[in-house]
């Protein structure tokens, strides 16, 4: 342990990258399939969670059903972790991941 | 037997249902929010006893039960340490919400005329909801539907298997219900669609 009476130098936290989003979304929100919630409610959900117009609610929708799974959102971290709390207050499943 | 939720004017949906089908909604959702509030969401016991003692934030392990497990999905599935931690500032607040939903169900439908205890036949419970307690009760049945799926093993594709059941099995009983509640949260979707 440092003695207590050493003056200690501030440590400054370094900013992880994750944090710069200044330039770029580097963040994105997953929803997967599930065998439960039915295609009308899903799309509801992207139409009025992310005021998707219904044409390309529908379209995550179907990719949701058809390839288990569709990248609906992207943004910061921060932003992604709202919108995949409020996906699960929806009741989808929903994760979310850094893009490659 | 109800025809489900049809559009409100002004917005928001209507439906009727009978003494036997407002019950079977009430004791649906007042199973949810028991779920909801008796398995208790508790932080996970950490090394440092002062941490622990301080730690009353919310869990940062997912909950044993597979029904609060999918109603409570694991956000970043490639690092523990980030999920647990969404885990700890989200699931509190979700279970309180999820628990009120299910709370307004069976709100409305007593205010509606439902009795506590249903002796009587030829109950009728008109249900009016506005557009904000129409998405509340969307959501909820969602949830009703989660759990009853997550407890019968539904998976993708198998409504064949559970409609060859015999009657007396009781999973083709709760099966039924799955559908049911399915069939009104269609018509309430339908209802408040653009």
């Amino acid at each position: 342990m440092r003695g207590v009476s050493a003056p200690s130098p501030v440590e400054l936290e370094q900013p992880e990258t994750d944090d710069l989003t200044l330039l770029d979304k580097p963040w994105v929100t997953i929803v997967w399939n599930d065998p439960v919630n039915l295609m009308s409610y899903v799309t509801y959900v992207f139409q009025n969670y992310f005021g998707y117009p219904k044409k390309k609610a529908e379209k995550l929708m179907l990719e949701v059903h058809n390839d288990g799974k569709s990248v609906v959102a992207n943004g910061s971290r921060e932003e992604m972790e709202r919108d995949v709390q409020a996906m699960h207050e929806y009741g989808l499943w929903a994760t979310m991941e850094k893009q490659d | 037997m109800s025809e489900g939720f049809q559009r409100r004017r002004g917005g928001g949906a209507v439906a009727t249902f009978t003494g036997f089908e407002a019950d079977l909604l009430r004791s649906l959702a007042s199973q949810l929010v028991e779920l909801l509030r008796n398995e208790v969401a508790a932080p996970s016991a950490g090394e440092d006893p002062l941490e622990q003692l301080l730690d009353f934030t919310g869990p940062t392990t997912e909950p044993d039960d597979p029904v609060l497990a999918r109603l409570f999905p694991t956000a970043y599935p490639h690092d523990e340490e980030a999920a647990g931690e969404f885990r700890r500032f989200t699931e509190g607040g979700l279970r309180d919400a999820k628990a009120r939903g299910a709370v307004r169900i069976i709100d409305t439908l007593e205010e509606a005329g439902l009795p506590s205890e249903l002796g009587e036949d030829g109950v009728v419970v008109d249900v009016e909801l506005d557009s904000g307690d129409a998405v509340t009760w969307m959501k909820s049945f969602t949830d009703i539907r989660l759990a009853l799926a997550t407890r019968l093993g539904v998976e993708e594709g198998d409504e064949d298997y559970w409609l060859a059941l015999p009657d007396e099995d009781p999973r083709a009983h709760v099966y039924d219900i799955y559908q049911w509640v399915g069939y009104l949260q269609e018509t309430l979707v339908e209802a408040l669609s653009r």
